[in-house]
């Protein structure tokens, strides 16, 4: 052990946190790149890919927002086994307004979005006191008895679920609206958590015993924090829901619970931006993997273990620490 | 009519006994998340059958290999996932439910559906108890339900391991000073826990056909029964077990079988809201909710 690996935060960050003296192209450059990149990568991509991975995108984009959602979640404390919850609330409500009123896409979504947050804040009202292992709990059951409820009852076309419904105007407009949802929740609730509210929530998953010694009401912010969140997961259910002109139970299943949490353990917990590239690595790899078909749950889950015992930060901490840092072997001081 | 539903909802309730008492050995009493339990559950259940139709042993041989290497899979999953992350608690349940997860769907994917995968029963006959037909296995889960569950209660109160068990729910790091090795207990409670899971498939299975949807029964209805009854009581498991297997039994009688799972999913949810350490929990209250 005569050497040590040293690291080195580059130049620009040593400044100041959140002001940055820009002095020359190169250090703006430096700034923007990580951030407008993704964002034209996707573009051309998007827009170059025949129809087929047009739409493997449009889902990507809908399991990313999941995934961030979830990971908005985690941040306040709320730990979620059901964004299923989330994502069937929003589907069902589009669904519904598209279908009994006949109402446009355009209008059935955000609407659905607001509806749906509403619905689930709701219905997990009653139980924002519980913590940690309890609140998952609550949540991993109830998409389960939502999905059985509507099998005994028959309700909302109940096991054959609702088909025909409206799709959007047109197939690009489906693809740029689902890219600009998705960087605007990731830039916002970037800049939401880094703000003081975002760090009120943050302070309620490290120790929500003094958050509330502090005078603050963290039922309330819990409360703002799960609509938020769900609003968002429940905005990719109604968009999924016209993509597919479908609502039935299977926007229960498992899958959308699951996938969620395997995109944000890979991409880096607490980043909001590890979660998207989590969604980026794993909706694709299961479409090429395609001809496996059932073995794409089995994989998400290996990777999922993999990640969370070998990796535990995530895969964009490990980028960001890369890009920001230089790392170097420095001769051990005798 | 009332007979049998008295009869049956007995029957039912030691079901739902047996699955929750391995669930309860590993999570609630020494406090290790295993949440791939309903995948060993299923995974016994289908190594009870390649014994017997694929090798051709004999029942016995093939039940007591199921629950062994069931058991030895449960000791692995904690020596080289669980011991990584002790403490994280949502990190442990993460990481088991992506290994039941795992094994679910692998099983699925390998094409383990359909209605050739039973097992048989053990004792062919039935008897006549009070005007009501019940067959022998009925009987024979009732008798083995009723001493695991004795089984449990001495062991985890007048053995030294037993008693280890809940030490360590209870304070590890106290555990260690007494000289407790904290990773040898949990690893013998989760290999124990999914051998008990792998009981309960063994002796449960002959009813129905083995499926994959099965264990995502087992799970919930283990956890429907462990938070009832309020995680680490033995005696809990045993209250809650009669309180839902007759709620669910009455539902099916008198309202319709689809309800049945319901029952226990509004019941998880009903003890969380109004008292989250179950009705006989013996935990601390500022734990689970604030």
């Amino acid at each position: 052990m005569s050497r040590r690996r040293e690291r080195i935060d580059r130049g620009i960050k040593v400044r100041a946190d959140d002001i940055y003296a820009l002095t020359s192209w190169r250090e703006m450059l430096y700034l923007a790149a990580p951030r407008v990149a993704p964002v034209l990568t996707l573009l051309v991509v998007g827009l170059a890919a025949g129809p087929y991975w047009q739409r493997v995108i449009m889902t990507t984009s809908m399991f990313a927002l999941l995934a961030i959602s979830w990971d908005v979640l985690a941040a306040s404390g709320m730990v979620s086994l059901g964004q299923a919850l989330f994502f069937g609330v929003g589907a069902y409500t589009s669904g519904m307004l598209n279908h009994y009123f006949g109402w446009s896409p355009l209008l059935t979504i955000p609407l659905a979005a607001v509806i749906g947050g509403a619905i689930s804040t709701l219905l997990l009202l009653p139980v924002l006191r519980l913590r940690g292992l309890y609140f998952a709990m609550v949540t991993l059951i109830m998409p389960l008895i939502i999905e059985r409820v509507i099998e005994a009852t028959g309700i909302f076309g109940g096991t054959e679920g609702i088909s025909g419904l409206a799709s959007l105007p047109h197939r690009l407009v489906e693809l740029l609206v689902a890219m600009v949802m998705v960087w605007v929740a990731l830039f916002g609730l970037r800049r939401l958590m880094d703000s003081d509210y975002g760090l009120v929530l943050k302070g309620i998953n490290d120790n929500d015993r003094s958050v509330m010694s502090a005078g603050i009401n963290i039922y309330r912010r819990k409360a703002e924090a799960l609509f938020i969140a769900s609003s968002i997961a429940a905005f990719a259910g109604a968009f999924m829901t016209h993509a597919y002109m479908f609502v039935g139970m299977p926007v229960f299943a498992m899958d959308y619970s699951i996938l969620p949490i395997a995109s944000t353990v890979v991409g880096g917990v607490g980043t909001l931006a590890g979660p998207l590239l989590g969604a980026f690595i794993l909706v694709p790899l299961s479409e090429l993997l395609r001809g496996l078909g059932g073995l794409r749950i089995v994989i998400y889950a290996t990777l999922l273990v993999v990640f969370i015992v070998g990796l535990p930060e995530g895969i964009f901490p490990y980028l960001k620490r890369k890009y920001t840092q230089f790392e170097r072997w420095v001769e051990v001081e005798k | 009519m009332f007979e049998a539903t008295l009869i049956y909802g007995l029957v039912n309730s030691v079901i739902l006994a047996l699955v929750a008492l391995g669930f309860n050995l590993t999570f609630g009493i020494s406090g290790v998340a295993n949440f791939a339990y309903g995948a060993f559950y299923v995974t016994a259940g289908f190594l009870t059958w390649s014994g017997l139709n694929q090798l051709g042993l004999p029942f016995g041989v093939a039940a007591a290999l199921a629950v062994l290497i069931t058991a030895l899979m449960g000791a692995l999953m904690y020596r080289y996932l669980l011991l990584r992350l002790r403490g994280l608690v949502v990190s442990e349940v993460i990481a088991t439910f992506g290994v039941g997860l795992a094994l679910l769907e692998l099983f699925r994917y390998l094409g383990f559906i359909g209605f050739e995968y039973t097992l048989p029963v053990m004792i062919d006959a039935s008897v006549d108890i009070a005007g009501v037909v019940v067959d022998a296995q009925r009987i024979l889960i009732v008798v083995v339900g009723a001493s695991l569950a004795a089984l449990l209660w001495v062991f985890t109160r007048h053995t030294r391991t037993g008693r280890a068990f809940r030490a360590i729910a209870q304070d590890e790091h106290t555990a260690l000073t007494l000289g407790i090795n904290t990773d040898r207990v949990a690893t013998i409670s989760v290999a124990f826990g999914a051998g008990y899971g792998a009981i309960a498939a063994v002796v449960i299975l002959p009813l129905g056909t083995i499926s994959v949807g099965e264990g995502y029964n087992v799970l919930v209805n283990a956890l429907a029964v462990c938070i009832v009854g309020g995680l680490g009581s033995t005696v809990g498991v045993i209250v809650a077990s009669l309180l839902i297997g007759y709620a669910q039994m009455i539902t099916a009688t008198y309202v319709d079988t689809h309800w049945m799972m319901i029952v226990s999913l509004v019941a998880i949810l009903i003890i969380l809201l109004i008292k989250p350490s179950g009705l006989f929990g013996q935990q601390k209250e500022l734990e689970e909710r604030i």
